[in-house]
C-alpha cells in the first residue's frame, strides 16, 4: 500500500533522531524499563511539526462528572506539554513513544558505534540443513497440492477455453492444472553464544554503581542478540563467596563483606565445564567491580583467568567502576599481568555515566 | 496514480442494509449528496484515517506516523475508528469490514448524518467539493516535484509550511476582506514620479481660482492623500491574518515552493470546517443514527450490540468533553426547548422554577429548530446561542486549569459563566492561538513581524521556537513574534542563527 512508503520514511527519520542522540539514550538508561520481548519502546519528544500553541501556563478546558472546586483532574506533564481538555478541536499533543525492534536498536548502536560483526569461533561453521518451502511445481507429492494455486490454474484453462461462465462459476480442476509446493534445502549455519555476567556486591558497590552495571549489560545484551540465534545469559555474583543467581537477584542483592574475585571464577569456571563446552559455544564473559580485592586473593584469581577463563572465552570484559569506596587495585594487576592489549581480554573503567558509552566501545570494539 | 476502488463494495447483506437507511434518512428530511461506501479492512482504515481520509494524498512522514499510531492503537485494543466519511460530492464512506452487522446499520445512519451535515452546513459552503480529484492532483505535483528536486528538499519545505497551516483566516471564505488582487497589478508611474500628494485642481480664472478650488477643500483632499500614502507605507497596510497568504504573496519562494505552499494552504482551508464544527457535526451524526436506530433500524438481536456502541461512543470523561456527547445531547435539549416554546422573552424573563420546568405551548417546532441551526451555526456559535444554566448543571459540566503549584489540573468552577467562557475560549479560533502579520519591513529591514493577540494562555515557548526556525525557512530574513510571557510583553525573535527573547521579562539568549 502507498502507506508504506510514508511508514518507512518516518521509521527513517525515527532512526536518524534516535542515532542523534543515542549517546543520550545510552548514559541515561531510558528505555532499560521499557524494554518488551523483542520491542523497545523510546520516548522522542518534539517528532511532530511545530506550531505556534497554547502552553500549559493558563490553560484548561471543561470537564463533566462529580467533583468538588480544587479537586485535580488529571496530572499535568512536568515537561508542560500538558494539554488535556480540549473541547474538540485539537487531540492532546503528547510525547511520542516509537517501538523499535531490538534489532533494528542493535544496527543503530552498531553503526554508531561502528561495531564490526563478531566472526564466531571456528567450530561455529557447523551447517544445519533446513527445508524452506520456497516454490510451486507442476509435480509433487499429494499431500503438498497447493490448492489456491490449483485453481487459479484451473480458473485460467477455463476461460481461455471459454468454459467459464460467470453465471454459474463451476471451476474443475484436471490433472495439468495441480501444482505442488516445492522445498529447497537452506544450509543454516549454528552459533550459540552465552553471556555470563559477574558482579561484584560488597558493600562498597552502591546502587549507582549498579545501574550503571545494568544500563551497560542492557546495550551489551542487545549488541549479542543481534549477533547469535540463541543467547544464553548467566549470573553470578560475589562477595567473599559467589553463587549463580537469577537475573532480578542479581542487580538487587547487596551483601556487605569483604571480597574475593577468584570465587566468581571458580563458580563461572565450573559453570563453563558443566554446561558450555567452548569447542561448541562462543563464550562471553562480563565482570563488574569496583576493582577492590583481598590482596592474597589476587594470585589465585590471575591463574584461573590464564588457565582456563581466558582460553576457553571469545572475549573476557572487566569493568571497573569508579566507586567512593573502592581502590581501583584489580585494574592494574590485570593490566600488569596481561599487559592492555591482550587478545581475548579487554579492560575498562567506567567512571560515571557518561563513561558508559565509551566502555561499550570498547568492549564490543574487538569484533570477537 | 492509485485507483480509488481496490477497496470491496458492499455485500448484498449490507446493500439491503444501505438502501434501508438511506430511504429512513431522507423521510426525515435529511438531504446529502449520493454517497458511496467502500468496506476495508482495519489497516486499510488506518491508512486512510492518517491520510485524512484521501488515500491519493500527498507523500509526508507524517502520514506514516499517523498511520503506526493508529494500527498500534487498534491492535493493542486501545482505539478503534469504525467508519471515515469524505466531505465530498459524491461523499466516501469507509465501513470497516470487520464490524458486526449491528455496527453496520448503525455507522450508515451515522454517516448519513455527516453527509447532511457537510452538504447543508453554511461553514462548508465554500469548501472544494471535488476535494477526492484535487488531492490527487496535489499528490501528482508534489511527487513530481521530489522527483525533480529530491524528496529532502521538498519535504524539509513541505515541513516548514505546515509549520503556519494552521495561521490562517477561517473565516475569510465567507468574507471579502479586500479586493481581488488584480493580476496585473501595475504602480501608477506618474504618481510615483512625484515628490509628494498634490490635490487635484481645476481650471479657472485667477479671479474664480479662490471659489472654484477653495483651500480648505484642497487642504483636506492633500491629508486624505497624505494618510493613503502612509498606510500604503505600512506593509501590510494593515495586520493581516491569513499569514500563508501573506507569504505565497510576498516572499522570496521558488516557483515549485509557491506551489507546494498553495497546496497546504488549500487543504487547511478545506479541514478547517470540520475543525469548527466537530461537536455539532459529531452530536448531529449521533442524533440521527440514535433516531433512525431505535425507531426503525434495530431488531431485537442488535439490541445489546446498539448499547454497547452507543456506551463506547458517548462516555464522557472529567478531562475531555466528549463532542459526541455534547454534542447529540445539546440537540436534544434544543428540540425539547423549542417543542414546548420554552424559550424567547417570556421564558426568559419567568422566575419561576417549577414553571419553567412544566413550561410548555406546544409550539412543536424542534425539528424544525435543529434543522436550522445545523444550517447555520458552527461550536462556537452553538455552544454560545444553546449552552444554557439549565443544561449545564444538568450534565455536570464543570471548568478546569492548570495549577502550577501542585503540577494538577484542577477543578476550577462549576459557575455557569465561568465553564461556558472556558468552553468558548477554547473553541476561538479552534483552540489554535490569534496571530498577525503586523509588519513585513520591521526596523525597515525586512524582517518579518507577528503579532499574536494574547487572550490570557501563555503560548508554549519551546514550540514558538522552533515554528519561528520553521518560518524563517519560508521568509528568508530574522522573524519576530511579539507575545506575553509572565505578564509581561516579550518578543521572540529568530534571526537565522540564534533565538533570542526581549522584552520586560528577563532577556535569555539560547542557541
Amino acid at each position: 500500500m502507498k502507506i508504506d512508503r510514508d511508514a518507512s520514511r518516518f521509521k527513517q527519520i525515527v532512526r536518524g533522531k534516535i542515532r542523534e542522540n543515542l549517546r543520550k539514550y545510552v548514559t541515561h538508561g531510558e528505555m532499560i524499563g521499557r524494554k518488551g520481548n523483542d520491542l523497545v519502546s523510546i520516548p522522542l519528544p518534539q517528532l511532530d511539526v511545530p506550531h505556534f500553541r497554547y502552553g500549559q501556563n493558563g490553560r484548561g478546558g471543561v470537564g463533566q462528572g462529580a467533583g468538588e472546586e480544587g479537586q485535580p483532574v488529571a496530572a499535568g506533564d512536568p515537561d508542560g506539554e500538558g494539554g488535556q481538555g480540549q473541547a474538540g478541536s485539537e487531540a492532546a499533543p503528547h510525547v511520542l513513544e516509537v517501538d523499535i525492534t531490538l534489532e533494528e536498536l542493535a544496527a543503530i548502536l552498531g553503526e554508531e558505534l561502528q561495531l564490526p560483526r563478531i566472526e564466531p569461533k571456528g567450530k561455529a561453521n557447523i551447517q544445519q540443513d533446513k527445508l524452506r518451502y520456497t516454490g510451486v511445481k507442476r509435480i509433487g507429492p499429494e499431500s503438498l497440492r497447493h490448492k489456491r494455486r490449483t485453481y487459479v490454474e484451473a480458473l485460467k484453462r477455463q476461460l481461455s477455453e471459454g468454459t467459464y461462465r460467470p453465471a454459474d462459476p463451476c471451476v474443475v480442476p484436471i490433472k495439468g492444472d495441480r501444482r505442488y509446493r516445492s522445498w529447497q534445502h537452506v544450509p543454516e549455519p549454528v552459533a550459540n553464544a552465552v553471556i555470563i555476567y559477574m558482579m561484584d556486591v560488597s558493600g562498597s558497590m552502591t546502587d549507582e554503581q549498579k545501574e550503571i552495571v545494568r544500563t551497560e549489560s542492557f546495550w551489551i545484551d542487545t549488541w549479542l542478540r543481534s549477533q547469535y540465534q540463541g543467547l544464553e545469559r548467566r549470573y553470578i555474583i560475589h562477595d567473599a563467596s559467589a553463587k549463580e543467581v537469577d537475573e532480578n537477584t542479581f542487580y538487587h542483592t547487596r551483601e556487605s563483606g569483604g571480597t574475593r574475585i577468584s570465587s566468581a571464577y571458580k563458580v563461572c569456571q565450573d559453570l563453563l565445564k558443566a554446561n558450555f563446552d567452548s569447542a561448541e559455544w562462543n563464550i562471553y564473559c562480563f565482570q563488574f567491580s569496583d576493582g577492590d580485592n583481598w590482596g592474597e586473593d589476587n594470585r589465585a584469581a590471575l591463574s584461573m583467568l590464564k588457565e582456563t577463563l581466558l582460553p576457553q572465552s571469545n572475549l573476557f570484559c572487566y569493568g571497573q567502576v569508579e566507586s567512593p569506596y573502592g581502590s581501583g587495585e584489580f585494574y592494574r594487576v590485570l593490566e600488569e599481568a596481561f599487559g592492555s592489549e591482550h587478545e581475548s581480554l579487554v579492560l575498562s573503567e567506567i567512571e560515571n555515566k557518561e563513561g558508559i558509552y565509551e566502555s561499550i566501545k570498547t568492549f564490543l570494539g574487538k569484533g570477537k | 496514480m492509485t485507483a480509488l476502488h481496490r477497496f470491496r463494495s458492499l455485500t448484498p447483506e449490507m446493500a439491503e442494509i444501505q438502501s434501508q437507511m438511506e430511504s429512513h434518512a431522507r423521510s426525515y428530511g435529511l438531504d446529502f449528496f449520493n454517497t458511496i461506501f467502500e468496506v476495508v479492512d482495519h489497516d486499510q482504515l488506518s491508512a486512510i484515517a492518517a491520510y485524512g481520509g484521501f488515500p491519493t494524498r500527498y507523500p509526508h512522514w507524517r502520514f506514516g506516523m499517523e498511520y503506526e499510531q493508529l494500527s498500534k492503537g487498534y491492535s493493542y485494543g486501545l482505539q478503534k475508528i469504525y467508519e471515515l466519511v469524505i466531505n465530498n460530492d459524491p461523499c466516501y464512506a469507509y465501513l470497516l469490514g470487520s464490524n458486526g452487522i449491528t455496527d453496520h446499520k448503525l455507522v450508515m445512519a451515522h454517516v448519513y448524518g455527516h453527509c447532511d451535515f457537510f452538504k447543508n452546513n453554511a461553514w462548508f459552503s465554500h469548501t472544494n467539493r471535488k476535494m477526492i480529484d484535487e488531492m490527487a492532483n496535489h499528490g501528482n505535483r508534489i511527487r513530481d516535484y521530489m522527483d525533480r528536486f529530491g524528496v529532502e528538499e521538498v519535504e524539509t519545505f513541505i515541513d516548514a509550511c505546515l509549520s503556519i497551516e494552521d495561521l490562517i483566516d477561517i473565516y475569510a471564505p465567507h468574507i471579502k476582506r479586500r479586493d481581488d488582487k488584480a493580476r496585473y497589478e501595475f504602480q501608477d508611474a506618474t504618481e510615483a514620479e512625484h515628490d509628494g500628494p498634490t490635490a487635484t485642481r481645476f481650471q479657472a480664472k485667477s479671479y474664480m481660482d479662490a471659489f472654484v478650488n477653495p483651500k480648505k477643500a484642497m487642504d483636506a483632499e492633500l491629508e486624505g492623500k497624505r494618510k493613503e500614502l502612509e498606510k500604503k507605507e505600512n506593509f501590510p497596510s494593515e495586520p493581516m491574518r491569513d499569514v500563508m497568504l501573506f507569504m505565497l504573496e510576498n516572499a522570496n519562494l521558488k516557483p515549485w515552493q509557491a506551489d507546494v505552499l498553495t497546496i497546504i494552504r488549500d487543504e487547511a482551508y478545506y479541514f478547517a470546517p470540520q475543525a469548527q464544527t466537530k461537536i455539532m457535526n459529531e452530536g448531529w451524526a449521533t442524533y440521527w443514527h440514535s433516531t433512525i436506530m431505535t425507531k426503525h433500524g434495530m431488531a431485537d438481536s442488535d439490541l445489546i450490540c446498539y448499547a454497547d456502541h452507543c456506551a463506547g461512543t458517548l462516555a464522557s470523561s472529567r478531562t475531555r468533553l466528549n463532542p459526541y456527547k455534547l454534542g447529540v445531547e445539546l440537540y436534544r435539549d434544543i428540540e425539547d426547548r423549542w417543542n414546548r416554546g420554552a424559550y424567547g422573552e417570556e421564558y426568559e424573563a419567568c422566575d419561576d422554577y417549577q414553571a419553567k420546568r412544566d413550561w410548555n405551548k406546544q409550539t412543536g417546532l424542534g425539528r424544525q429548530k435543529i434543522f436550522e441551526v445545523r444550517r447555520i451555526h458552527n461550536d462556537l456559535t452553538f455552544i454560545d446561542e444553546f449552552l444554557t444554566l439549565d443544561f449545564c448543571r444538568q450534565h455536570k459540566l464543570f471548568s478546569f486549569g492548570f495549577n502550577q503549584d501542585s503540577g494538577y489540573y484542577e477543578i476550577e468552577s462549576r459557575e455557569f459563566e465561568k465553564v461556558k467562557q472556558r468552553l468558548l475560549f477554547n473553541l476561538t479560533n479552534v483552540g489554535r492561538p490569534i496571530i498577525y502579520v503586523k509588519d513585513a519591513n520591521y526596523k525597515n529591514r525586512g524582517e518579518l513581524f507577528l503579532e499574536h493577540r494574547f487572550s490570557g494562555v501563555e503560548l508554549q515557548t519551546n514550540y514558538a521556537q522552533d515554528t519561528l526556525s520553521n518560518l524563517y525557512k519560508l521568509w528568508k530574513r530574522p522573524v519576530h513574534i511579539e507575545t506575553a510571557l509572565e505578564e509581561s510583553k516579550v518578543i521572540l525573535s529568530y534571526d537565522g542563527q540564534e533565538h533570542s527573547r526581549t522584552g520586560d521579562a528577563k532577556p535569555t539568549k539560547s542557541k
